[in-house]
């Protein structure tokens, strides 16, 4: 079995985000990027399934700028045997990251394409349902469990109100949650094994994919921010509170 | 202009999300109908006649959709779908499912997490876990929209039915995927999502057996059982507790904060509630500053007293 994993590089989920003067957009110069972490997820979860034998190759893909080459090399420090890089400058919105992804699973004849629920930057929850539905196969979302049979997978995920599984055919998509796994460290060894696997770089414009966008950002802006309230000595006074002056028991 | 909303329902009633989905709905235009997908869901349809503002309540019911796997459901909602300006579903593990895949089939680029309908084709949904708002605009065809069911007051049900019932003949058949099995976490409690209290222990709590605690002052209070994430991920709590951007979002009337220490992906999950209450031993913890009333000290001596002055034992 052949795996796809998208990883993407996002701003790390401890740098602070702060927003560009103009409400443009986020300033992403000089903060620290990291693979978003539901992609490091959906990759170690492919790196465990090859340690335990069954997967032929794991191959990485990211979209976006050179700079998402330092992404690939964590993703094949982890155990990915080799990294693609799509190529492109401009903002790529998730039904154009699932038809880029839709292509190289096809070039590849992968039999399974994992990656996060989520990316941490603009946590729309859409790249991998969208592209299960490009190439109608089925999709695992939100998963927190897999079990591998001969003609498919078994996904257990995460919804409201508790825990559903499922029987996918293969080839399928699984997007993954946060307690599917928790990823590996990297170590020095591998680290270094990872700058000798192959990275290829395609141009986006080869894939002859069209990603123009038909939804515009037109401001970006901080939340509404609470102000802190009243110090309170006691419960029973917490307690007088709540049911004389906010009146919510 | 015409609305869609994927409605979510036990085959019975409708959920309450759909009730909060159908006044972002009232903003967007006056003709909304409402699709129901299930097997054996004729009750629920029936129940979905009662709401305000549907023209026609669409029950698509056969065998085929049972437990609403997404490869079949997207793709009826895709066929469906394309005759409308709209197609909503709430922001929840079911819309977030279902969604994208179908505005894929449709080739919409949908948006997620609507807090705010600023016009017709303007959005406001939160990015970069709840630290910034986005405001968006859509020039594709047809929007495809999930909703933050906590950012819209819920309609009520009318006490006779208005909206005319359509049963629909599609049936499409799901080859790729099949259900195995549900664990759904039994409760006598009100659902986190849908409770007028909650109480939400965190790291501070310590262990799986002191979460326990916050069960006494929930059933004085009537109020659901939350979880940071930082609680759930030491196993103190199932992960349907967690409440923060990557779990679930709630706004309720009061929302007590047992050991929480405010991590910005939790706020981003309830600081949209009326009322905070902070119980926490460090005074500078960040949850204190969105917090109404709050309680600086040992939580393991507080929640005892807390309970007595509810009138517990």
């Amino acid at each position: 079995m052949k795996i796809l994993v998208a990883v993407k590089r996002v701003a790390d989920y401890k740098a602070s985000i702060r927003i560009k003067s103009d409400g443009s957009g986020v300033e992403t110069a000089n903060i620290k990027m990291s693979m978003n972490p539901f992609d490091e997820i959906a990759m170690e979860e492919a790196v465990r399934w090859k340690e335990k034998k069954g997967v032929s190759e794991i191959i990485a893909v990211s979209i976006g700028a050179d700079a998402c080459q330092e992404t690939l090399r964590t993703a094949l420090a982890m155990g990915a045997d080799r990294g693609i890089l799509i190529k492109t400058d401009q903002t790529v919105h998730p039904l154009a990251t699932a038809k880029i992804l839709a292509k190289i699973a096809q070039q590849e004849s992968v039999q399974l394409v994992m990656l996060g629920k989520q990316a941490i930057d603009t946590d729309n929850n859409q790249a991998g349902q969208m592209l299960a539905g490009l190439l109608n196969w089925p999709q695992g979302t939100f998963a927190s469990k897999l079990d591998f049979h001969d003609n498919g997978v078994s996904v257990t995920r995460e919804i409201d109100g508790g825990l559903e599984t499922l029987f996918l055919q293969l080839p399928a998509v699984i997007t993954t949650d946060l307690r599917l796994n928790e990823p590996r460290y990297l170590s020095l060894p591998n680290i270094v094994q990872a700058k000798r696997k192959p990275l290829d770089v395609i141009p986006l414009e080869t894939l002859n994919i069209d990603i123009a966008s038909r939804v515009y950002t037109l401001k970006v802006m901080a939340p509404e921010k609470r102000r802190a309230g009243k110090r309170l000595e006691s419960a029973a006074e917490l307690v007088n509170a709540l049911k004389h002056e906010a009146q919510v028991i | 202009m015409k609305v869609l909303i994927i409605a979510e329902h036990d085959n019975q009633t409708i959920k309450p999300i759909t009730h909060h989905i159908m006044t972002a709905a009232t903003q967007l235009s006056q003709t909304i109908d409402l699709l129901i997908i299930g097997d054996q869901c004729k009750k629920a349809a029936e129940n979905a006649c009662l709401l305000p503002h549907v023209q026609q309540v669409l029950l698509a019911d056969h065998q085929v959709y049972a437990h609403q796997l997404a490869e079949n459901c997207a793709a009826l909602v895709a066929e469906i779908g394309k005759q409308y300006d709209y197609i909503l579903t709430g922001a929840t593990t079911f819309g977030k499912n279902l969604l994208p895949r179908a505005a894929a089939l449709l080739d919409v680029e949908m948006i997620s997490d609507v807090i705010r309908i600023q016009s017709a084709d303007t959005f406001v949904r939160p990015i970069y876990a709840g630290n910034v708002m986005a405001t968006v605009q859509s020039t594709d065809k047809i929007k495809m929209l999930t909703i933050r069911g906590t950012a819209f007051p819920a309609v009520k049900t009318l006490p006779a039915p208005a909206a005319q019932l359509v049963v629909l003949s599609q049936i499409i058949e799901n080859t790729l995927s099949r259900f195995e099995n549900q664990q759904l976490t039994v409760s006598a409690r009100p659902e986190l999502t849908n409770a007028r209290i909650i109480i939400s222990g965190g790291r501070g709590l310590k262990s799986a057996e002191n979460f326990k605690l916050l069960e006494a002052i929930a059933d004085l209070l009537n109020a659901a059982i939350g979880a940071s994430r930082a609680a759930v991920d030491a196993g103190f709590a199932p992960n349907d507790y967690q409440v923060g951007q990557t779990g679930k979002v709630v706004a309720p009337d009061l929302y007590i904060a047992v050991g929480i220490s405010g991590a910005i992906q939790h706020l981003a999950g309830m600081k949209d509630s009326k009322i905070i209450v902070a119980i926490n031993n460090d005074p500078d913890a960040p949850i204190f500053e969105v917090a109404d009333y709050g309680l600086v000290g040992d939580l393991f001596k507080i929640l005892p007293e807390l309970q007595a002055a509810l009138g517990g034992e």
